[in-house]
């Protein structure tokens, strides 16, 4: 049983950051297939927040296909996070390095190239962001 | 989805002075509904009438469904009052056994469970229970209630942090378990973040907003960017505060469109934000303080 914490100064929200903790924890090993995620009550009863953040977090890790509610016994996983592909990762950041190098030619200091990477990070993944 | 409290016009006159006007509000069952706002704003007279302490002077006000003072509308809605009263002299163990033979839906079961949980000895006086414990004695009755309705007034103000998470672990625990609607008054807003899923801000004894929180989050941003005049946003983008220095404008914004200007820096806001925008707003006698998070 995985446990769940809080960073409130995170600005994230809240259903998110236990959605967050569950990719992490199945990535990381805490949590394999047939493993049982705490219920909504044990979940409130330590971080006291409302059960409907839980459930809502619990629904979204459900669509994407990690864990079943099985009704009266429990929220259980049953999948696991495809881990992006080796070469993927290796051409992007090829990609990435490339455009930095010559962001750095044309003059821009760190400050400006982290400004541009935000406002596209922001622009990219607005529709996402309820 | 049936409105667990539906209030229209709702209006508490004290001679000249309105303690509450013209309060008009439909709050959906199954909320943890937090109701913000600063001292003497009204929230205890809103928790009143809804539990039938108060007649109205003007407008409706129904609860479940039915008048506050209706007969059998008590065993439906639990009340903690300010300060979260207790019988000072009576001990705990007599509190629950009043508990047991005045509500006839007494779930004498969990009460003693909670209590035991809790690590209170039923043989001590209520009056030499710490703040802590107290609160949580005068939850332990609301609760045992097995209310469809739960209504707090400031129920945590006076206690220090863990007796306050500990507290609202409890009440988040019953509303897991049993689905009870709750209304939460506070100015404690760290704490409506974590716990409340409604919101409703409540200043001059007028409501401001009120509404899903998370619909609320995403209706609000904050722009800023070259100074202009909020004659020039497009119709449908409400503003909420604004703040101009000789180049730059912030305006906190309500909105159900995308904002397309691209002068603007578009920042979400935090509940915070949203809080203390709409009290500033109805403080319109006071001079327009600066929005937060405003780059010089």
């Amino acid at each position: 049983m995985i446990e769940f914490q809080l960073d409130e100064t995170s600005g994230v929200a809240t259903y998110m950051q236990l959605v967050q903790q569950v990719h992490q924890a199945l990535r990381l090993g805490l949590l394999e297939l047939g493993d049982q995620l705490p219920t909504a009550q044990q979940v409130v009863a330590k971080l006291a927040i409302n059960p409907n953040t839980v459930l809502k977090a619990y629904r979204d890790l459900e669509r994407e296909g990690l864990v079943r509610a099985r009704p009266g016994r429990g929220t259980f996983v049953t999948g696991s996070v495809p881990g992006t592909d080796p070469a993927t990762q290796a051409r992007f950041l090829a990609d990435m390095t490339g455009w930095l190098r010559s962001a750095r030619a044309a003059g821009l200091g760190l400050d400006d190239i982290e400004a541009i990477y935000r406002t596209a990070l922001r622009d990219t993944f607005a529709e996402g962001v309820a | 989805m049936s409105a667990i409290l539906e209030a229209a016009g709702l209006g508490k006159r004290y001679g000249h002075r309105w303690a509450l006007r013209d309060c008009t509000l439909a709050i959906p069952a199954g909320r943890v509904v937090g109701l913000v706002g600063p001292n003497g704003a009204g929230k205890t007279t809103l928790l009143n009438l809804a539990v039938g302490l108060l007649a109205p002077t003007a407008g409706t006000i129904s609860v479940l469904g039915g008048r506050p003072d209706a007969p059998g509308q008590m065993a439906r809605v639990g009340f903690v009052a300010q300060d979260t009263p207790v019988y000072r002299r009576l001990p705990v163990g007599d509190h629950l056994r009043a508990g047991a033979w005045l509500n006839p839906g007494w779930d004498e079961e969990a009460a003693r469970d909670r209590i035991e949980r809790l690590g209170l000895d039923t043989r001590q006086r209520a009056g030499s229970l710490s703040g802590g414990q107290r609160a949580q004695l005068a939850l332990t009755m609301a609760l045992a209630k097995r209310p469809e309705l739960l209504l707090l007034d400031e129920p945590v103000a006076s206690l220090d942090p863990l007796a306050r998470r500990e507290f609202l672990q409890g009440l988040m625990e019953a509303v897991a378990e049993h689905g009870t609607s709750v209304v939460l008054s506070s100015h404690l807003i760290a704490d409506i973040e974590r716990v409340c899923d409604y919101l409703i801000v409540l200043t001059g004894s007028r409501i401001r907003v009120a509404g899903e929180v998370s619909e609320l989050l995403a209706s609000h941003h904050q722009l800023s960017g070259p100074r202009r005049g909020p004659g020039t946003l497009p119709a449908g983008q409400e503003v909420i505060t604004e703040s101009h220095t000789d180049r730059q404008s912030t305006l906190l914004i309500r909105t159900s469109t995308p904002i397309l200007d691209p002068a603007w820096t578009v920042r979400p806001v935090s509940l915070e934000d949203l809080v203390l925008a709409y009290m500033s707003r109805a403080d319109s006698a006071a001079p327009t303080r600066p929005a937060l998070g405003v780059a010089s």
